[in-house]
């Protein structure tokens, strides 16, 4: 009763949180459902008695992710409402898209109403008198162990991607400034000149170094850098 | 009467699928990229509720271990998808899926 009870809740939080989703026109409207349908699946990760990643859904999930959408929503200024009337292709693509919807819903039921799921025949080890962490814990660095270290390159990978992603490039717009053709020559002809004094005397290096430093404007450290390798 | 309903492990699949439909429906019909991203995420979370009902239907702690796997590159993959909508938005503030070419170069 109490498990039927907290399904039916769980359960209906889940879809009018995935609903909210997909038919808030306003961004943030569409994250806070998402929450709604997070909590709600933990719940039921509960119900199932797997404690860990109920607590885990809610702290990575409702806890970071959302929080991550949230923040580049208000970051970026886009918590504008979408006009919802227009159909972005026409054409009848949401009659299309509710047929696919519905096809993969259809077919994902048709076969778990062909399934018959008593002759699995499947012995698991899963005991229900150890707490469900101890038993994740040992697959993990156990069985799942090489799965487990490579997600720490993924994620590595990850963040290097993220970070070469969302950064600002500017250099680029400081190379093709207006005045940058005409001191070219005039760069090119210092460099030349200290690469010869350093080749003429190592003593002679560190100062054509210091003299050009000084001499270049603050905003180009480059052939600085050049005359320094 | 009611008391004698139980609840089988068919109920949370069919949750699942259902979950699943809307988000691919969601994904279908939106041209928001942050809230299609966020259908993305509605669809792997129906995923891992059908994970975590098969694995206690057969009693396995395989089912466990990939709601862990698939949680870790949800999360990398909600930081690189972001960075992306990121670097989309800045170009063009107001753009949707079909203006992902400015990227281009």
């Amino acid at each position: 009763m109490i498990e039927l009870i907290v399904f039916a809740v769980a359960g209906a939080a889940c879809l009018a949180g995935a609903i909210g989703v997909v038919a808030s026109s306003n961004p943030v409207h569409a994250a806070l459902s998402l929450v709604g349908t997070l909590f709600g699946i933990a719940v039921l990760f509960v119900a199932q008695e797997a404690n860990f990643l109920a607590a885990v859904q809610v702290i990575v999930y409702a806890g970071a992710i959302v929080v991550l959408f949230l923040f580049v929503i208000m970051l970026l200024g886009v918590d504008r409402t979408d006009n919802l009337r227009v159909e972005p292709l026409g054409g009848g693509q949401r009659v299309t898209a509710a047929v696919v919807a519905l096809g993969v819903l259809g077919l994902v039921l048709a076969t778990l109403a062909s399934t018959d799921w008593e002759a699995t025949g499947v012995v698991g080890e899963f005991d229900e008198t150890v707490p469900d962490i101890n038993q994740l814990g040992e697959a993990l660095f156990t069985r799942y162990l090489y799965a487990f270290e490579i997600t720490s390159i993924l994620l590595v990978v990850a963040v290097v991607g993220a970070v070469l992603l969302a950064r600002r490039v500017r250099r680029e717009e400081e190379i093709v400034d207006p005045g940058q053709a005409e001191r070219q020559a005039e760069i090119t002809e210092r460099i030349a000149r200290a690469e010869a004094r350093a080749a003429h005397t190592d003593g002679a290096r560190d100062g054509a170094a210091a003299d050009d430093a000084e001499a270049e404007p603050a905003t180009e450290p480059a052939p600085a850098q050049e005359v320094g390798s | 009467m009611i008391g004698a309903v139980e609840v089988t492990p068919a109920w949370y699949l069919v949750l699942g699928a259902a979950l699943f439909s809307i988000g691919t429906f969601g994904l279908l019909i939106r041209r928001n990229p942050l809230v299609m991203f966020m259908c993305i995420e509605l669809m792997l979370n129906a995923v891992t509720l059908t994970f975590v009902t098969f694995s206690r239907m057969v009693r396995d702690t395989g089912g466990l271990s990939i709601v862990v796997f698939v949680l870790v590159v949800a999360a990398a993959e909600v930081v690189v998808g972001l960075a992306i909508i990121v670097a989309l938005l800045r170009k063009r503030p107001g753009a949707t899926a079909d203006d992902v070419a400015i990227l281009e170069g």
